[in-house]
C-alpha cells in the first residue's frame, strides 16, 4: 500500500468519531432545521406541513415578537457598563500591585460560578420584603435620614429589566473581558509611554493617546463577542428569576424560541426564528471579518 | 551639551537612580557646580514626586480594587449566611439591625444541608450532573485531539473542504441545532436518558478547531524522527503529540468540564423524570417546590457552587491561558 494512502486511511480512522458525532447533531440537523423552518409541526399530529414563508410573515407581524427582540437589546446595555468597568479594574491591576492574584480571582468567582444557583441567589437578593438590595437601600435611608423604599424589583415590569442588568454587570465585570484587557493593556509598548511623558502628558492624555487606540483591537473583539453572545443570551437567568414575566418584559429570542418549541410544540415556528438570530448573528460575524483591521492602530 | 530633561530620566526606574548617583558628586567649586546642584535638585524633587504620584496611583487602585471585590463577594456572603440560618429567620441583617449583624453567619444550621438533600434527591442529582459531566469531557476532549490531529497533520483527501465546514458551522448558534436534535432523539426514543444528556455535547466543532491550531504551533522534528523510527500514527499520536499539549489539553478540558457543569436549557429540554435529572435542573425544579424556602434553596445552591469555585482556584492558570488563547485567536 502506497504511503500516502495508509496516511489518508489512518486520517479517516482519527477523524471518525467525531465526524459521525458532527453529522449527526451538528450537519445534518442544521440541514434538517433549515426545512422545517419551512413547515408547520406539532411533532403529535401527522407529519410537517410545508407552508413557506408563513412563519418568517407571522414572526414579523407579531408585536410580541418585536417586543422580546426589544428586551434582547435592552439587556445588552450591560455590555457597555461591564466593558467599562473590566477596563477600569484591568488598569488598576496593571499597576504592579502586590496580591494582583488574589483579587483576580475574588473578581472571577461570579462569572465561574454563574448558572442557576446563583440566579436562584439573585433572585433572594432582589426578593421585595427582606431581599438584601431593598435591606441595602432601606439602610441607605436609615443612614440619611429619608424614607427610601427599594422597588419591587423582579415582579415590577419597569424594573426587572435592571435588576438582570445590575445582575450581569455584577457577573461580567471582573471576567473574561478583564483578563483580555489586561493582557492587552501588558501588550502596550514601555517607550510609548516615555514618548508620551516627555511631551508633558499626564495621566489622563495618556490614556486617551497611547493606552486606548493599542488596545482598540481587544475593545473591538469584546464588545462584537458580546453583542454575538447578547442575542442567544437570557434563558438561564430569566427562567429561574422571572419565568420570563412579568408580562413577558425579561423574555429574550432565546426564551421564546425554548416556549415555542418545548412549550407550546411548535417545532416549524420556532426554528424559523433561530434561523432569524442566525442571520443577525452572521451579520455582526461579517461586521467583525470586514472591520477588524480598521481598528488596528498599529 | 544639552541636559537631559531630568523627567525623561526619571521614567525609567533604574535609570533615574543611576543619574542621581551620577549628577551629585563632591562639589567642585567652579560655576557650573551650581548649576549640577540645582540640577540635581530639581531632579530629587521630580523623582520625589514621581513615587509620590506612583505610590497614590497604587493606592486609588488598591481602593477601588478592594471596594470592588466586597461587591463581588458580598453575594456569595449572603448565599452561605442564608444557607445556615435558622429556617424562618434567615434576614438578620433586617433594618434595625446593627450594621456588622448579617454579613457573616450568626448561627450553623448545618440540618438544613441534610434537610435540602432529604426533600429533593439532591445527591442524586450530584452523581447524575458528575457522570454527565465527566462522561461529555472526556469523549469531547478524545475525539476532539483526534480530529485536531488528523486536521493539523495528516493528508487526506476533502480536508480543507471538511474543516471549512467545520469552522462553518461554529457561527450557527446552538439554537438552531438544539430542535431538530430534539426531535432526532425523540425519534430514537431517547429521551430522559443519559444518552441524550452526554452525546450531543461529545463533538463539538470549537474543541477540534481549538486543539488543531495548537497542534500546529507544534514542532514536526519529534514526529519525523519517530516515523523513521517506525513508529505508527497513533504512536505519534499518543507518545509525542499528547503529551505535547498538556497545556491545551487541560484548558479544553477546563472549560467542557464548566460548560457542562453548568448547562442548564439543554438537559431541561430532555429529561422528564427527577431520576435523570442533573444538578442545574434539579435545583430549578427544587425552586419550583420550596420557592420561597430560602434556607433550604441556598443550601442547595451552596452545593452546586462550592466544587466549581474549588476547581477555578486550583486550576487558574489554565482558565486565564485559555481565555488568553480564545481572545487571540478572533
Amino acid at each position: 500500500m502506497k504511503s500516502s494512502t495508509k496516511e489518508a486511511l489512518g486520517a479517516y480512522a482519527f477523524l471518525l468519531p467525531n465526524l459521525a458525532g458532527f453529522l449527526m447533531f451538528t450537519s445534518i440537523p442544521v440541514a434538517f432545521s433549515l426545512i422545517l423552518a419551512f413547515t408547520r409541526w406539532d411533532l403529535i399530529s401527522g407529519p410537517p406541513v410545508f407552508v413557506g414563508f408563513d412563519n418568517f410573515l407571522r414572526m414579523i407581524h407579531d408585536p410580541r415578537f418585536w417586543k422580546y427582540c426589544g428586551n434582547t437589546v435592552y439587556l445588552m446595555a450591560a455590555i457597555p457598563i461591564s466593558m467599562a468597568g473590566s477596563l477600569i479594574l484591568a488598569l488598576a491591576m496593571n499597576q504592579k500591585l502586590r496580591g494582583v492574584v488574589v483579587f483576580r480571582t475574588v473578581y472571577f468567582l461570579p462569572t465561574i460560578s454563574a448558572g442557576v444557583a446563583i440566579y436562584m441567589l439573585w433572585r433572594l437578593v432582589y426578593a421585595t420584603e427582606f431581599g438584601y438590595a431593598n435591606l441595602l437601600i432601606a439602610k441607605l435611608g436609615n443612614l440619611l435620614n429619608i424614607p427610601l423604599r427599594g422597588p419591587n424589583w423582579l415582579n415590577d415590569e419597569r424594573w426587572a429589566k435592571p435588576a438582570l442588568i445590575i445582575m450581569s454587570v455584577w457577573q461580567q465585570v471582573g471576567g473574561y473581558n478583564m483578563i483580555l484587557y489586561l493582557a492587552a493593556l501588558q501588550g502596550v509598548p514601555r517607550e510609548l509611554y516615555e514618548a508620551a511623558d516627555i511631551d508633558g502628558a499626564n495621566g489622563w492624555h495618556k490614556f486617551w493617546a497611547v493606552t486606548w487606540p493599542i488596545i482598540s483591537p481587544t475593545t473591538f473583539f469584546i464588545g462584537v463577542m458580546s453583542i454575538i453572545g447578547g442575542f442567544q443570551a437570557g434563558f438561564d437567568p430569566a427562567y429561574i428569576m422571572t419565568s420570563g414575566g412579568p408580562n413577558g418584559s425579561t423574555t429574550t429570542i432565546i426564551y421564546e424560541i425554548y416556549n415555542e418549541a418545548f412549550v407550546y410544540q411548535h417545532m416549524g415556528y420556532a426554528c424559523a426564528m433561530a434561523w432569524m438570530l442566525f442571520m443577525v448573528i452572521f451579520l455582526f460575524t461579517l461586521v467583525k471579518w470586514k472591520l477588524f483591521h480598521r481598528f488596528v492602530y498599529y | 551639551m544639552e541636559i537631559i530633561s531630568p523627567i525623561r530620566l526619571l521614567l525609567i526606574h533604574v535609570n533615574a537612580e543611576a543619574a542621581v548617583g551620577l549628577v551629585s558628586p563632591v562639589a567642585s567649586v567652579s560655576d557650573k557646580r551650581k548649576e549640577l546642584r540645582s540640577g540635581s535638585e530639581t531632579l530629587r524633587e521630580a523623582k520625589r514626586r514621581a513615587i509620590l504620584i506612583s505610590r497614590m496611583q497604587k493606592l486609588l487602585a488598591y481602593l477601588l480594587l478592594a471596594g470592588g471585590a466586597i461587591t463581588m463577594v458580598l453575594p456569595f456572603m449572603w448565599m452561605v449566611t442564608t444557607s445556615l440560618s435558622k429556617p424562618g429567620s434567615f434576614s438578620m441583617w433586617s433594618v434595625k439591625a446593627r450594621w456588622w449583624e448579617g454579613w457573616l453567619p450568626l448561627s450553623f444550621e448545618w440540618k438544613n444541608y441534610v434537610e435540602a438533600c432529604k426533600v429533593v434527591p439532591l445527591a442524586k442529582f450530584y452523581l447524575n450532573s458528575l457522570l454527565v459531566t465527566v462522561a461529555t469531557t472526556v469523549g469531547q476532549v478524545a475525539t476532539s485531539a483526534m480530529a485536531g490531529y488528523a486536521f493539523a497533520r495528516l493528508h487526506f483527501w476533502g480536508r480543507e473542504k471538511l474543516f471549512f465546514a467545520y469552522l462553518a458551522t461554529m457561527m450557527i448558534p446552538g439554537a438552531v441545532t438544539m430542535i431538530p436534535v430534539f426531535i432526532l432523539l425523540r425519534h430514537l426514543g431517547w429521551i430522559d436518558t443519559y444518552k441524550a444528556l452526554i452525546l450531543p455535547g461529545m463533538f463539538t466543532a470549537y474543541g477540534t478547531f481549538m486543539l488543531r491550531q495548537f497542534f500546529l504551533t507544534l514542532p514536526r522534528d519529534l514526529e519525523d524522527a519517530a516515523k523513521i523510527d517506525g513508529c505508527s500514527l497513533f504512536g505519534i499520536f499518543i507518545r509525542i503529540i499528547l503529551p505535547l499539549s498538556k497545556p491545551a489539553l487541560a484548558t479544553l478540558t477546563t472549560f467542557t468540564f464548566m460548560g457542562s457543569w453548568m448547562n442548564f436549557m439543554w438537559p431541561l429540554v430532555v429529561t422528564t423524570s427527577e431520576e435523570k435529572f442533573v444538578l442545574t435542573v434539579g435545583l430549578a425544579y427544587f425552586q419550583s417546590l420550596y420557592s420561597t424556602n430560602w434556607t433550604l434553596l441556598m443550601a442547595g445552591s451552596v452545593m452546586m457552587t462550592a466544587p466549581i469555585i474549588l476547581l477555578f482556584v486550583f486550576n487558574q492558570r489554565f482558565f486565564v491561558e485559555g481565555i488568553k488563547l480564545s481572545g487571540i485567536k478572533g
